[in-house]
């Protein structure tokens, strides 16, 4: 579905804060410390990593509405200090904090999204009966946004984010903080732009929804990528395919690690568990069983990206 | 497609500024209209009763209602551009993150301050206007002509007020500085800016710096309209003096809100 039309492309992007302080020069921070991004036609590319990585900024930036610190940006092939407006009117933004107008309600806040963007006010209607079928919304076209779930919101949000059948459509955490059904609603509908070709750049720190959306994706930590592929392939370079989770009791896991070392490719030692990564976790836990040691609960299970991130960073994205 | 033009853009707003005001127009008739109205009549009327200076000392106003009539006309212009520039700004930067949106769209900031400022005049026409239409039968304006003239006035001076104040909420991080607006700002000015007595009771010192108070420059333009008894010279220094603050302000607003939004 992708063709080779670059719709992002970075290099040595770079974005610092000057954090000012009442006495004395302000602090530079760095929030993006150079990273090469292309992110073709049609592709849903992901920006993992966890809280502070950098995702936001670079999202910001890829909004135009955070200027450049560094290296270059286009959004397709137009540069945001001088074509802002032009880029921004080709593409949806779904920001982390929902900005809908609580006073407003859902049919309003969608029409007058729509009027920001200069389409005419009978194309604005048509489309918000398309994008309230489309996020299953209909019913409460009149409603108040303060009545609307967490769930629902988000949806509005997307549905406002399409207003302008947008070419790209960005995502910054577009889960973060929905109950487990919610998100489920939320993917199917992402899901099927993808597949009417919409261009999807998103940022999370779940693996699971990584995983479920991205074709392609970065695994960004303290500002840098670290690692760039399809899920798959980042699992197959960088884990097994299995890993066997091990518990001992409180403050026991550290000191039992030795003991198991040699029973699998490698073992990653968390407060609460260990991981031992195999390319056969029963044939471990088996064999650790053989050794003696009773471990609390056990369990295998396949890699994910979440051990991928572990064995990138040597931290759990929830940190 | 080019950068479309700040007006065009700041059009593609109504839509958004008119289902705002459709939200909050009764409530806005309550506090634009009843409370003003409330101090001409014990203020003007009530009070005004005792007072019977002779026209000269009441900068020729033939009665003390005739004195703070525009007064109090200007004052409801600078009110109503300062409680729109006040907490709605900040519930647009921070509680409801509206401009956020808006800014994701292509509008730039100067569209969108163009936008609201628009708004706040249109706030500014409909209350003024109404207040004047109200005092007219009066008989407390003596020029027709002025008094018409006296209108696009509320407008520079709400415009005065709202952009240096736009540009002072914009930067805030929370909303406990409007308090000093209201009481050290608003509260005197209203009361010493020549509204209730002539400025030249305050004393030479005092007098000079109730001159270059942005609401004694509309409140006398004001006066010198409806008594229609205007010194061109004095109204040119008014127009201007407004105009300019206007502009700073305009200026600064973008500025401010530029740097909040886009960093």
């Amino acid at each position: 579905m992708s063709d080779q039309t670059s719709m992002i492309s970075a290099r040595g992007l770079r974005k610092s804060f000057v954090q000012r302080s009442r006495k004395g020069p302000g602090i530079e921070f760095e929030a993006v410390r150079g990273i090469d991004v292309d992110v073709r036609r049609g592709v849903a590319f992901g920006f993992l990593g966890p809280n502070g990585a950098g995702k936001s900024s670079t999202m910001r930036m890829i909004c135009c509405v955070s200027p450049v610190s560094g290296g270059e940006l286009r959004i397709f092939g137009l540069d945001p200090a001088t074509h802002g407006p032009e880029i921004r009117s080709r593409i949806g933004v779904c920001p982390q904090e929902d900005t809908l107008d609580n006073e407003l309600n859902v049919w309003e806040n969608l029409y007058v999204y729509g009027r920001y963007f200069g389409l005419p006010r009978d194309v604005v209607r048509d489309r918000i009966d398309e994008l309230l079928d489309f996020v299953q919304l209909t019913e409460k076209a009149q409603a108040k946004v303060d009545d609307l779930s967490g769930g629902m919101k988000r949806r509005l949000t997307i549905a406002r984010s399409l207003i302008n059948k947008p070419e790209i459509l960005i995502l910054d955490e577009p889960t973060t903080g929905l109950d487990p059904q919610a998100r489920h609603v939320i993917w199917d509908r992402l899901f099927r732009l993808k597949q009417q070709g919409v261009t999807l750049v998103l940022t999370t720190h779940y693996m699971d929804e990584a995983e479920q959306l991205a074709d392609r994706l970065v695994v960004m930590d303290k500002g840098v990528i670290v690692a760039e592929g399809s899920p798959r392939e980042l699992i197959e370079q960088y884990s097994t395919r299995e890993v066997a989770e091990i518990r001992f009791g409180v403050g026991e896991n550290e000191a039992l690690a030795p003991k198991v070392e040699d029973l699998a490719e490698r073992v990653e030692v968390l407060p609460d568990r260990l991981l031992l990564y195999t390319d056969d976790g029963e044939r471990a836990l088996q064999d650790v069983l053989g050794r003696g040691l009773r471990p609390e609960t056990t369990l295998v299970r396949r890699a994910t990206l979440e051990d991928v991130f572990l064995r990138l960073t040597g931290r759990s994205l929830a940190d | 497609m080019a950068t479309p033009m700040p007006l065009s853009g700041a059009l593609r707003l109504v839509d958004y500024w008119a289902i705002v005001y459709k939200r909050t127009w009764k409530g806005g008739v309550i506090t634009s209209f009843v409370t003003p109205f409330f101090y001409i009549l014990a203020m003007g009327v009530l009070l005004g009763d005792f007072v019977t200076a002779d026209p000269a000392q009441l900068d020729g106003a033939p009665s003390y209602l005739a004195f703070i009539a525009p007064g109090m006309v200007a004052v409801q212009a600078m009110t109503i551009a300062i409680s729109e520039t006040t907490y709605p700004v900040m519930g647009m930067v921070k509680w409801q993150r509206i401009y956020y949106s808006m800014i994701a769209s292509p509008l730039s900031v100067g569209e969108i301050v163009l936008a609201q400022l628009g708004f706040v005049l249109v706030r500014v026409l409909f209350s003024c206007g109404v207040f004047l239409a109200v005092l007219a039968p009066f008989g407390v304006f003596e020029s027709v002509g002025g008094t018409l003239a006296a209108l696009p006035v509320q407008l520079l001076i709400g415009l005065a007020f709202a952009t240096p104040v736009f540009a002072f909420a914009a930067g805030l991080d929370n909303e406990s500085a409007f308090a000093l607006i209201f009481r050290l700002g608003m509260i005197p000015l209203t009361l010493f800016s020549g509204t209730f007595f002539p400025i030249g009771n305050l004393g030479p010192v005092l007098e000079a710096v109730a001159r270059v108070t942005p609401l004694w420059q509309g409140v006398d333009l004001t006066r010198m309209l409806v008594l229609g008894d205007v010194d061109w010279v004095w109204a040119a220094v008014h127009v201007v003096y407004l105009a300019a603050l206007a502009a700073v302000g305009w200026w600064l607003t973008v500025r401010r809100l530029t740097r909040r939004l886009v960093k």
